[in-house]
């Protein structure tokens, strides 16, 4: 019986692959949210297995902060072109300039929640019944609790009290007019699975998760990037190191790792030994205990 | 490639559903699996301290690393299901960590149904009680291959053999009463780790293995049923493209049974007979496809194939009816309208029925029937008879958790309602 056995990883592809088709099957109008790092990449990658030899059936969503890393974009753009795919693009700063949110300022400003505005807009806008977002349960305790399939309404919040039950591999995508769900096929992933599947199925990613020489600063514990949208505090001196990301976000809250990472295997080997938790860099989630929780019931990603 | 990578590749997973109350220690336990297999990263452990120390407690609290939302820490009880991962070098775990009150009998359910093991807490202070006859039930309700009772605070009760073994023959005898195959138990201290992941030097009578290294080491490869060839299918894929002009393939998930190029199959529910041509994936074609694989077949025949179909064996065809008997849990406020219509979730398969006849009801603390109750409310589990608009394909939920298990929705509020596990 051994013989018919899968490993983890092929597991893990299994289910993720399931819940995509379900989606494109229960959904009028589906979206896969993309932010150009590492797991949406592989929720993509998965999408293409579950369609293949047809098309992903449905587009992809990319929702601009106007603060990303130059590598993101030229990746994302070169694979659209390379897999056929059509992403669309919303821009945070089109929320700005309509007066729709206000822009944090000073140090420490970020556009990380400004950007849930953009998303819904865009939802309500092109109309989608539902968005696939690369989120995983492992990354932060309020993730811990999410469905697969979880419902969002009218208003696009998240009530964590009252989800529906997900039981077996049964998914419910019933909902009304005007509500949406939001979806994650990735949700038993950790950070692990993703790069021993990323090692394993050699699949591309972005420049920036390896070592690479950058101007840095350091705050609260984190290494960040330098831009001219970044504005310094007293005290704070640009240095240049080597460091890798290990998650992207937009430049404001990536927090980078001293690194010397060339390969997937390096950082499969880097990421074995590493006592913080990938979310550990990310300056969005320090602000207070509970701030996934209260992005996420607003309608965050 | 390195013998570390080489490992990291060939785990297998295992999930594991963890019932109990609070007063167990199984948030506990579960902070103590994470902590000693080196799970809990540095952030997240800084972040526990801080909250234990605002809430006043003097050692770090463990049980605060799983209880997730706000609500939940200000009360300090875990109010749904929420997933933990760890791994170790032998396999990769996922922790449906549910809590044991009665009201929560639903998230018991919810993680209990795709669970291979069921690890149940009994306080050794308290022995059996109606709690633990109740999650000994749902995981023989939910066919939870596996049983392992953990007789948690040994430390409380100077680790007697004698406590461990009296409780041990009480539950083995509510364990013939409910059909549990495979039981094992273990004797522990969550709190200060004794026989969690490493032997306990305060029990030396205890000759059985710890609980990670029963986690590490339960025989699952056989969970899946192999013998019944069933095929959900999922999606029709036709790419329409250049290069593959007529190519029409049928994706979904393996449910059950072992699929082979060139084996005669029925497509179900129009009856019509063809064999399997190719098992396709963008990795190249498969000889052999198993659960819960999700792939892509494609038939010698060109037969008219949509969702909710069902690809099977030719022989060993699985039941077929429009009146269907199931034990239903029920998961709403809202109790079960009985001669109501509900949607239903079967497989791929969407279609309404309607509840036609509470046949008993079954008191989930002593295990009693009760005939004359037709009400069935939030939490209660009972037999009922369901009539569908169109028939179902279905095994019995003893033999196949995948083609045996439905939902049911309202109608009206599109909630999942019910969870059906046919008989």
């Amino acid at each position: 019986m051994s013989d018919y056995q899968l490993n983890h990883l092929r597991e893990l592809e299994s289910e993720s692959i399931y819940v995509i088709r379900e989606v494109a099957a229960q959904f009028d109008r589906p979206v896969l949210l993309f932010s150009g790092g590492k797991d949406s990449i592989v929720m993509f990658y998965l999408a293409r297995k579950a369609f293949w030899p047809a098309k992903v059936p449905f587009p992809l969503m990319h929702i601009d902060t106007g603060h990303n890393f130059p590598e993101t974009l030229e990746f994302r753009d070169k694979l659209m072109e390379k897999t056929g795919a059509k992403c669309i693009v919303r821009y945070v700063q089109d929320t700005i300039d309509q007066g729709k949110v206000v822009e944090e300022t000073g140090p420490g400003a970020s556009r990380n929640v400004l950007q849930t505005v953009t998303l819904l807009d865009a939802i309500e806008e092109l109309k989608f019944d539902a968005a696939m977002g690369g989120g995983r349960r492992d990354e932060e305790k309020a993730r811990a609790k999410e469905r697969f399939f979880s419902h969002r309404d009218v208003f696009g919040q998240w009530d964590p009290k009252n989800q529906r039950p997900e039981l077996w591999n049964l998914f419910n995508g019933r909902k009304k007019i005007g509500e949406h769900f939001r979806v994650f096929p990735l949700s038993n992933w950790t950070e692990m699975d993703i790069w021993q599947y990323i090692y394993m199925e050699n699949v591309e990613i972005p420049s920036l998760y390896f070592t690479h020489e950058r101007e840095v600063f350091f705050r609260d514990g984190v290494w960040l990037a330098t831009a001219p949208f970044m504005e310094l505090k007293k005290g704070e001196k640009p240095v240049v190191k080597k460091v890798r990301c290990r998650t992207i976000g937009d430049i404001t809250n990536t927090g980078l790792t001293l690194s010397e990472a060339h390969t997937v295997l390096d950082i499969i080997k880097e990421v074995a030994v590493t006592r913080t938790t990938e979310r550990g860099g990310r300056a969005d989630d320090k602000r207070s205990d509970a701030a996934m929780e209260d992005r996420k019931k607003e309608g965050y990603f | 490639m390195s013998d570390l990578i080489e490992g990291y590749l060939n785990m297998q997973l295992l999930r594991f559903t963890t019932a109990g109350s609070v007063d167990d220690g199984k948030s506990t336990l579960i902070g103590r699996l994470l902590y000693d297999s080196k799970a809990i990263f540095e952030d997240q452990l800084e972040a526990i301290e801080r909250a234990s120390e605002r809430s006043g407690a003097e050692e770090v609290n463990l049980a605060l690393l799983t209880d997730g939302l706000r609500a939940e820490r200000e009360q300090g009880i875990t109010i749904d299901v929420a997933y933990r991962y760890f791994a170790t070098p032998k396999r990769k775990f996922i922790i449906a960590d549910t809590p044991g009150h009665v009201q929560y009998t639903r998230n018991m359910v919810t993680g209990a149904s795709t669970a291979n093991v069921a690890v149940i807490l009994v306080d050794a202070r308290h022995g059996v009680l109606e709690q633990t006859i109740r999650h000994a039930y749902i995981a023989s309700l939910l066919r939870i291959p596996h049983l392992i009772v953990c007789v948690n605070k040994m430390d409380l009760v100077g680790f007697s053999e004698k406590v461990f073994e009296d409780i041990k023959t009480k539950f083995n005898s509510l364990a013939g009463k409910l059909d549990i195959q495979d039981v094992r138990f273990v004797p522990i201290s969550a709190k200060y780790g004794d026989n969690v992941v490493d032997r306990s030097e305060q029990t030396p009578w205890y000759e059985g293995p710890t609980l990670m290294y029963l986690l590490e080491t339960i025989h699952i490869s056989s969970d899946y049923n192999h013998t019944l060839q069933r095929f959900p299918v999922q999606y029709v894929i036709r790419p329409q493209s250049d290069k593959y002009v007529d190519f029409r393939g049928y994706a979904g998930r393996i449910a059950s049974g072992i699929f082979k190029p060139g084996d005669p199959v029925t497509v179900l529910p129009s009856g019509l007979t063809s064999h399997i041509r190719s098992i396709e994936t963008m990795n190249g074609k498969f000889d052999v496809a198993f659960p819960p694989q999700s792939v892509l077949f494609t038939l010698e025949d060109d037969i008219d194939i949509s969702r909710g179909d069902m690809i099977v064996g030719e022989n060993n065809k699985p039941r077929t009816g429009d009146e269907v008997e199931l034990m239903l849990c029920w998961l709403n406020e809202t109790p079960l309208k009985l001669g109501g219509k509900y949607y239903l979730k079967h497989t791929t398969n969407d279609l309404r029925c309607m509840v036609t006849d509470v046949d008993y009801k079954i008191d989930i603390n002593t295990l009693n029937k009760l005939h004359d109750d037709k009400s069935v409310s939030l939490n209660e589990i009972a037999r009922v008879k369901i009539k569908t608009t169109k028939p179902l394909f279905f095994d019995s939920y003893r033999i196949n958790r995948t083609t045996g298990s439905l939902i049911l929705i309202d109608e009206a509020t599109n909630n999942t309602v019910g969870a059906g596990m046919i008989i």
